[in-house]
């Protein structure tokens, strides 16, 4: 298939010396793999730390958010609309920018890194609330029967079950934040969508570095699919047993 | 200090307004293509198993599995390549709009799978046609059903419009991004950013939650 658009590039040649595509070069495709395989490498743990750092955020946040203790609510609501309503990248650059204003110093991928757990924690406590409100009051009251204080309600009845009901809108979360992890190549951190432009801008081939980065996203993504497929599956089957 | 960075601050405010028409106008735009793509994609898709529902599950899984920053780059610098050279607004609004359609499909093909089967049957028994059934039973209800989620991925549009600032349109994050150059004080230039956002943004939430209550059918899970 990429044989066939580059045998288009070809016929634009003769009309415009201006385009110097001659074919699709897997060469440099393979001369850089080290590079792609670095840069997925770090997508891949920056994810992962990133999801860890927004189910700490999204818990938190939601527990605040269904305290009923005005104090805590309120600021949680804020939070969680204030981050729902912003783009990502420009709360990135207001931490990149805003952070060195404030006299704290530190490098781009923590910065990265905390910009993408609260922008996806705030939509985590959102999936737990909605999850939350899924469980039957009588378990509440059940824990309440057993002498449970507030916490312990919280972490030991309605958390447990609400992570179960929400694993499927969390594995949806999980790949909206690999795809957002895209962003923090604008800060220069080094990991998947970087390593394409870092072989744009050596090489001048736009289509063989970001195609690549583009298959090697999609790979990602359907194992996350895949993951999600499964667990609905699997929860099907149990809940119609 | 901030008085003074303040005032500097202020001095730029033309370039935010102009930014946020920018960020406006490439969302509207791509808001109503992507809408156009995303409804005739989404009736389309929603026979599966057609051949036509398995070239555009290749569309919509490209479009969802990757960053809209990759698809951007694709469209500004590699059509170039093939003597699609595109100015960096058309390039943007056209990404928005193929990104959008891809989510609009989903939205709206499980919208009309969601519609019970009956309603067709009934409709189709009373002699309408195939397409008379979509166009007048499926697709109203359909479509009622997919307002909420709609509107909540108007709300993604915006932000994701944000994105575009880096192939050099002057939109509302660009504005924060040149005037911060200046001004180095972060918190306050993104703040403004955040506050212009908020100001284009937070009403369609609203709007979404409102929507959410009153079509609320519990089936959807977008």
């Amino acid at each position: 298939m990429l044989r066939h658009v580059s045998s288009r590039g070809m016929a634009h040649l003769h009309t415009d010396s201006s385009h110097m595509l001659e074919y699709f070069n897997f060469r440099i495709i393979w001369e850089y793999m080290p590079l792609f395989m670095e840069g997925l490498y770090h997508t891949a743990w920056i994810s992962l730390v990133g999801i860890i750092g927004s189910l700490i955020v999204g818990m938190v946040a939601c527990a605040c958010r269904i305290s009923g203790i005005k104090l805590l609510a309120a600021p949680a609501v804020v939070f969680i609309e204030v981050i729902r309503s912003t783009p990502l990248l420009a709360q990135l650059y207001f931490l990149y920018f805003g952070l060195p204003s404030l006299g704290i110093q530190v490098n781009e991928l923590t910065t990265g890194i905390v910009a993408l757990s609260f922008n996806s924690g705030a939509y985590v406590a959102e999936i737990l609330r909605a999850g939350i409100k899924g469980i039957p009051a009588g378990q509440v009251e059940a824990a309440m029967g057993q002498g449970f204080n507030v916490y312990q309600r919280f972490f030991y009845v309605i958390l447990p079950q609400a992570l179960a009901n929400t694993l499927p809108p969390m594995l949806g979360q999980a790949i909206v934040l690999v795809k957002d992890s895209a962003v923090l190549s604008l800060i220069s951190v080094m990991e998947l969508t970087r390593a394409g432009q870092m072989l744009n801008s050596e090489r001048f081939m736009p289509s063989e570095a970001f195609l690549t980065v583009a298959v090697l996203y999609l790979l990602v993504y359907y194992v996350l699919k895949g993951l999600t497929k499964f667990y609905q599956m699997r929860m099907t089957r149990f809940r119609s047993a | 200090m901030w008085g003074f960075y303040f005032d500097q601050l202020m001095n730029s405010m033309p370039m935010f307004y102009k930014g946020m028409g920018v960020t406006v106008a490439i969302s509207a735009l791509s808001l109503v293509g992507g809408t156009i793509i995303g409804v005739i994609t989404g009736i389309l898709r929603s026979n599966k198993g057609t051949f036509m529902s398995r070239i555009l599950s290749i569309y919509v899984d490209f479009m969802r599995g990757t960053p809209f920053l990759i698809q951007l780059f694709i469209i500004f610098f590699i059509l170039p390549e093939f003597g699609l050279q595109m100015e960096a607004l058309t390039a943007a609004v056209v990404s928005l709009t193929l990104y959008a359609g891809s989510y609009i499909c989903e939205i709206v093909s499980a919208s009309i799978q969601a519609v019970p089967s009956g309603q067709e049957e009934a409709c189709r028994s009373l002699g309408h046609t195939r397409n008379q059934a979509m166009i007048l039973v499926v697709l109203p209800q359909a479509l009622r059903m997919a307002l909420p989620a709609l509107v909540g991925q108007y709300v993604l549009l915006i932000k994701d419009s944000s994105i575009v600032s880096v192939i050099g349109l002057t939109d509302i994050t660009r504005a924060g991004w040149l005037t911060v150059q200046r001004v180095p004080e972060g918190i306050m230039v993104f703040g403004l950013v955040g506050i212009l956002y908020f100001v284009v943004c937070y009403p369609l939430i609203q709007l979404s939650n409102i929507l959410e209550k009153k079509f609320s059918t519990g089936e959807m899970k977008l």
